[in-house]
């Protein structure tokens, strides 16, 4: 059977020459990335707007289309024509760059996720550490964004969220570490390759595999600036934080870009901890058109997850943001990691 | 192709490199440099080398800016801007640079390189990790523990620092 990718390659190939196609081709996967994940930011958002009407017992959005399901498309189509104001004392050029920083970092990391077997746009050998390498850039936006700004809740803000991405850094990247002792490999197609012959890795790993996604959901939860984080924008002491003087799709893009990073931090889950588009026991791997559907659902289930933390939990303060980092999860994460390296050693991991 | 893309990055670095250096605004040249370093990054990547392209991201752009970015967040205010150095200075400088551009230079192209062809397969991780920790012929064992107690030391020494004095 020809997949559609293929009879568009052919196409392509037939039609211009060698050099020119595979030029076209590239911009055509980026741009089909593009566009699923503008959409899809915009339904997280939705989503999450339900699931707080859910928790709170609120009927949500639910007016624009049937159960409100063009509120977030109207909601951008408004942002876009919104006037882009400014402050005058505002350094101009940093402030109009600073919201190029998280997107494009967010847009550059979901290119490598292996989504299927064969939907996988840029398969590099050093797959995991190339995510925690580009996502580290983002932060230097919301810095650049506070300082520019030229306001002090702005400023405040900004460094919060430094200080805590940059430590939580190191819990994230920990934790993925203690799983790749598993796999061998940082590669993503291998790490699936690796579950898919001997079970879920959290499922191999047992007990120092459970304790590291414990970490990494809550540093991960923490990396996307989410409540209970969510010090950068703590509205009650800080205005709206790194962003209050950004307005239209500046904004839209921090926006946007918290939302796509918190779909990377679930599917970074999904693929080292829940198989990436494996099925459950291999019951369905071999239908090819499953795979993405498996992948979006177990992310699906991890997001829901993390919204359900932020309307639950109420927000701590920095230093106990830092305190919890510092003092228990960094030293639980190193202890963990050798239990791993144990485990592994002595081949007391289970295999199916 | 390689080679347009080539003189696209290499452009970028030195651009962005002079700009860092000529700007009176101290977080612009932080920015500056930070392209520059990514141009470097996006060089490595070119090559295949897609461990130290990851590395220079990391370590270079996410934590060597982030911390100058912060240290000038601490102490500069927006409007603060460096002061214009001195004429003297100015053709010191540039006699200086100059100089050291000629030295570079004359190396470089007095220099018979000799090219190898390596198959352009990208190092496996697992590679890097046993050079570093091989004590055999071309091994890295002793460099990679000298650096680790250099910052062992470092890392006790900011401990000390930051704690202060105690007047008990």
């Amino acid at each position: 059977m020809m997949l559609p990718t293929e009879w568009i390659h052919n196409f392509l190939y037939a039609l211009m020459p060698e050099g020119i196609a595979h030029a076209v081709e590239l911009v055509l996967i980026a741009l089909g990335f593009l566009a699923f994940f503008a959409v899809a930011g915009l339904y997280l958002v939705l989503l999450e707007r339900w699931i707080a009407a859910w928790v709170q017992l609120r009927r949500g959005p639910n007016r624009v289309g049937p159960w409100g399901i063009f509120q977030t498309i109207a909601d951008a189509l408004k942002l876009v024509t919104k006037e882009l104001t400014g402050t005058t004392k505002a350094d101009m050029f940093l402030y109009n760059l600073a919201p190029y920083f998280p997107i494009v970092a967010a847009l550059i990391t979901i290119s490598v996720f292996a989504y299927s077997q064969s939907l996988h746009a840029f398969d590099i050998n050093i797959g995991i550490f190339f995510i925690t390498a580009v996502s580290s850039i983002g932060v230097i936006g919301i810095l650049l964004a506070g300082w520019s700004s030229n306001n002090k809740y702005a400023l405040i803000g900004a460094m919060r969220s430094g200080v805590m991405v940059v430590s939580y850094e190191l819990s994230v990247g920990l934790s993925l570490l203690t799983m790749v002792l598993m796999t061998g490999s940082l590669q993503l197609s291998e790490i699936i390759e690796v579950q898919r012959t001997g079970g879920w890795l959290i499922v191999q790993g047992h007990i120092p595999a459970v304790i590291a996604f414990m970490i990494y959901m809550i540093a991960g939860t923490a990396e996307t600036n989410r409540t209970p984080f969510d010090l950068v924008e703590a509205e009650s002491e800080l205005g709206a934080g790194y962003h209050t003087e950004y307005s239209g799709m500046k904004f839209a893009y921090f926006f946007l870009a918290e939302f796509i990073n918190m779909f990377i931090v679930a599917s970074i889950a999904v693929t080292v901890f829940f198989g990436g588009w494996l099925s459950p026991f291999g019951i369905t791997d071999e239908i090819f058109w499953l795979q993405p559907v498996w992948f979006l659902a177990k992310v699906f289930v991890i997001i829901v997850l993390m919204m359900l933390f932020r309307w639950t939990f109420p927000r701590l303060r920095i230093d106990q943001i830092l305190t919890l980092e510092w003092k228990y999860l960094l030293p639980l994460n190193l202890m963990n990691l050798v239990l791993m390296a144990i485990i592994v050693w002595l081949g007391w991991t289970i295999n199916f | 192709m390689e080679r347009i893309f080539f003189y696209i990055f290499a452009l970028i670095i030195i651009v962005f490199a002079t700009a860092s250096v000529m700007s009176h605004k101290i977080l612009r040249a932080v920015v500056y440099l930070l392209f520059s370093l990514l141009g470097v990054a996006a060089l490595y990547f070119m090559m295949e080398y897609n461990f130290l392209g990851a590395v220079q991201m990391a370590v270079y752009a996410g934590g060597i800016i982030i911390l100058f970015i912060f240290s000038v967040l601490l102490v500069h205010h927006i409007e603060g801007e460096l002061e214009e150095p001195t004429l003297t200075r100015k053709v010191l400088m540039g006699l200086a640079s100059l100089i050291g551009f000629g030295a570079v230079m004359s190396v470089i192209l007095t220099h018979s390189f000799i090219t190898v062809d390596v198959p352009r397969a990208s190092t496996e991780v697992s590679e890097i990790g046993k050079g570093l920790l091989s004590y055999g012929e071309g091994g890295f064992i002793l460099p990679f523990e000298v650096i680790s107690i250099l910052l062992l030391a470092a890392m006790i020494g900011a401990i000390i620092i930051s704690k202060g004095k105690k007047n008990v």
